[in-house]
C-alpha cells in the first residue's frame, strides 16, 4: 500500500478540498492503484535526461515568444465582476481573513 | 431542404454563390437539426441563436452585396465548451462553472467567426476534458450516433458526435491525452490535433498546458484542411504560439504520396488491441502501400511507459491550472463557517465531479514535498525520452501509421469503475502530445456490428500538410469518405 488515509487527508488539504468519508477510502484506493501503474517508471534509468518542461518550437526565444511590454486597455472589469459569486466593484468579496 | 443533406465547406460555398440556399436558411435547418436529435444524443449543452442568426444575416449581407465570401462563409460549426465564447455560457461540463459566462472570446472562436463561420452552440465533453468517454460530464454522457448504447469517447465527445450526426459541419474539440483523436475513431470522423503550438490556445481553459491544443473534427479530409487554414498562426496572446509560417495545407494535400516512408512502430501493434481493429488498421497500411507508399518497421522503446508518464506531467498541471476554481472571481461558491479557507474547500469539494477531483489529487500528490522528484521530475524526463523517440523515427520515415484506439466504442458504464483501464483507452494517442507532433484519426472501416474505427497518421512537428496529403489520399482510395 502506497497511499495512506493521511496522505489522502494531507493530499486534500493541500488542494483544498473538502472530501466526504465515502470519497477518502474511494481516492485512497483508486489513487494507491493508480501510483502502483505510474512506478513502472521507475524501470527506466533516466540518468543523464534533461526533464522536458515544454514544447518548444525552433528558436524560440524570448524576443519570439514574448510581446512587447505596452498597457491595453481591454475595459472589461465590469463583465468580469459580474461573473463573481459575489463583488462589490471594484472588488471581489470573500469570506473574512483575519480575525480582528 | 432535405433534413439529411449532407453539407461540406465546399458544398456550402458553391450553394451560397448559385443562391440556392441562404446562411440564414442553413442555420435554421442546422438547428432544427440539433432540436431533433439532442435530447437523444445530449451532444451540445447550450444553442446560441442569437449569434448564430446575427453571423448568418452578416453573411447573406456579404453575399447580397456582391462582395467576395470569407473561407467558411455561413459553415455551421460547434465549439466544445471548455473553449471561452463571449456572452455564450462556458461551463467545461463542470457545475463549478454552470453559469459562467466568459466576458471574451477564444481565439479560435474569433478566427472561425472571422472566416465566416456560424458558431450553433457549445458542445458537452468530460468535465474539463477530463475523461476518454463523455461520461465526466457533469450534464449527462454523451450518445455515440452510430450505436446509441455505447460512448463516443472524450473528451471532446459532444463535437465528434455532433459532426458525425451531422449536426454541425464541423467542431472545435480539445486534445490533452487524445481528446480529439480518440472521439474521432470512435464516431468514424476525421479529426485532427494540430503541433503544439500551431494554434492558439489563448481563451482555452487550461488542463494541461504543455499539452492542450485545439483542433477540428469534419466530415472529410478536405474539411479539416479548410479549418486548419483558418485556426493556424500565431497569436501574440498565447506566448506558445508558434511563429512557423502557415503553408498553403490545400497545395500540400495535392502532391502525390507516392514515394513516402510510413513507419510502424512496433509497439503500437502489440497484445491488448481488439481484433477487428488490428484487421482494420493493417488493411489501411495495404492501402498506403497500393498508393506507392514505402512501410519501415520501426521500434518507439518508450511508448509503454507514456500513459504513466502523461497521468503524472497532465495531473500536475490540472492540479494547478484548476486552483483558479475557488467561489472567488467566476462559477459556484459554497460558503462555509465564515471563513476563506472553509469556502473553498466546500466550493471545490462540492463543484468538482470525481475523476477531477481524483486527478487534482494524484498532480498535487506528484508535485508535493518529497515527491517531486520521484514523480514528477522523473515524468518530464520520461517525456524527454518518448519525445527522442519520435524524433529518430521521423530521421527514418516521413509518417508514422497506427490505430487510433485499442477499441471500438465501449458500452455506457462499461468502464467508469476502473479508472486505470479508462486512462489505458489513450494507450496510442498520449505519445504525440507529449512529443507535441500533430497528428489526425482518420476512419479505415467498421467493426462487424458496424462500430467506427480509426487509422491514426503521426507526422513531424509542423507538418500537417503532410499529415493531410496522407489521410486525403487514403480516404479518396479507400473510399471511407463519410
Amino acid at each position: 500500500m502506497k497511499i495512506s488515509r493521511e496522505d489522502v487527508l494531507r493530499v486534500a488539504e493541500l488542494a483544498h478540498l473538502e472530501l466526504s468519508e465515502a470519497e477518502i477510502e474511494k481516492f485512497r484506493v483508486q489513487l494507491d492503484g493508480i501510483l502502483s501503474y505510474i512506478d513502472k517508471l521507475k524501470q527506466l534509468d533516466v540518468s543523464g535526461v534533461e526533464p522536458m518542461a515544454q514544447v518548444l518550437e525552433p528558436n524560440a526565444g524570448a524576443e519570439r515568444t514574448l510581446r512587447d511590454d505596452i498597457v491595453r486597455n481591454c475595459d472589461i472589469g465590469g463583465e468580469i465582476l459580474e461573473q463573481a459569486p459575489q463583488a462589490k466593484a471594484p472588488y471581489f468579496r470573500v469570506p473574512k481573513v483575519i480575525e480582528r | 431542404m432535405s433534413a439529411s443533406k449532407h453539407w461540406t465547406v465546399s458544398s456550402i460555398r458553391t450553394a451560397l454563390e448559385a443562391k440556392t440556399v441562404s446562411a440564414r436558411e442553413l442555420t435554421a435547418d442546422f438547428l432544427s437539426r440539433i432540436e431533433k436529435r439532442n435530447p437523444e444524443l445530449n451532444a451540445f449543452l447550450t444553442l446560441s441563436y442569437e449569434r448564430a442568426y446575427a453571423q448568418a444575416d452578416r453573411i447573406d449581407g456579404i453575399r447580397a452585396r456582391g462582395e467576395e465570401l470569407p473561407p467558411l462563409a455561413g459553415v455551421p460549426v460547434a465549439v466544445k465548451d471548455v473553449i471561452s465564447t463571449r456572452g455564450i455560457r462556458t461551463t467545461c461540463a463542470s457545475r463549478i462553472l454552470e453559469n459562467y459566462v466568459p466576458p471574451y472570446d477564444a481565439t479560435a472562436v474569433e478566427r472561425l467567426e472571422n472566416a465566416g463561420a456560424v458558431i450553433l452552440g457549445k458542445t458537452n465533453c468530460d468535465e474539463f476534458a477530463m475523461g476518454s468517454s463523455n461520461e465526466n460530464s457533469a450534464f449527462g454522457p454523451v450518445r455515440n450516433p452510430v450505436a446509441l448504447d455505447r460512448v463516443p469517447g472524450g473528451s471532446s465527445g459532444g463535437s465528434a458526435a455532433a459532426v458525425a450526426a451531422q449536426l454541425a459541419v464541423g467542431a472545435l474539440g480539445t486534445d490533452t491525452g487524445g481528446s480529439i483523436r480518440q472521439p474521432g475513431s470512435l464516431c468514424g470522423v476525421p479529426a485532427m490535433m494540430p503541433t503544439y503550438g500551431r494554434v492558439s490556445r489563448y481563451g482555452l481553459v487550461a488542463f494541461g498546458s504543455s499539452l492542450d491544443r485545439i483542433g477540428p473534427f469534419a466530415t472529410t479530409v478536405s474539411d479539416i484542411a479548410a479549418f486548419m487554414a483558418v485556426l493556424s498562426g500565431r497569436d501574440e496572446n498565447d506566448s506558445t504560439s508558434a511563429s512557423v509560417p502557415v503553408p498553403n495545407f490545400f497545395t500540400d494535400m495535392q502532391n502525390p504520396v507516392d514515394g513516402l516512408r510510413i513507419g510502424i512502430p512496433a509497439e503500437y501493434f502489440r497484445e491488448g488491441m481488439d481484433a477487428e481493429v488490428r484487421q482494420k488498421v493493417e488493411d489501411g497500411i495495404e492501402v498506403l502501400k497500393k498508393l506507392g507508399c514505402r512501410t519501415v518497421n520501426l521500434s518507439m522503446p518508450h511508448t509503454d511507459y507514456a500513459i504513466a508518464t502523461y497521468y503524472i506531467v497532465a495531473n500536475a498541471e490540472a492540479s494547478s491550472n484548476l486552483a483558479r476554481f475557488d467561489g472567488v472571481r467566476f462559477g459556484l461558491r459554497v460558503d462555509g463557517k465564515n471563513n476563506l479557507r472553509d469556502m473553498y474547500k466546500k466550493t471545490r469539494g462540492q463543484g468538482f465531479g470525481a475523476e477531477v477531483k481524483r486527478r487534482i489529487m494524484l498532480g498535487t500528490y506528484a508535485l508535493s514535498s518529497g515527491y517531486y522528484d520521484a514523480y514528477y521530475l522523473r515524468a518530464q524526463k520520461v517525456r524527454s525520452l518518448i519525445t527522442r523517440d519520435f524524433t529518430e523515427a521521423f530521421e527514418k520515415v516521413d509518417a508514422i501509421v497506427t490505430p487510433t484506439s485499442p477499441s471500438p466504442a465501449f458500452r455506457i458504464g462499461e468502464r467508469v469503475d476502473d479508472p486505470l483501464a479508462m486512462y489505458l483507452s489513450d494507450i496510442y494517442t498520449v505519445t504525440g502530445d507529449l512529443a507535441g507532433v500533430p497528428a489526425i484519426s482518420i476512419p479505415c472501416g467498421a467493426t462487424s456490428r458496424g462500430l467506427p474505427i480509426g487509422l491514426q497518421i503521426f507526422g513531424p512537428p509542423f507538418s500537417e500538410g503532410r499529415v493531410l496529403q496522407l489521410a486525403e489520399a487514403f480516404e479518396r482510395e479507400s473510399g471511407n469518405r463519410n
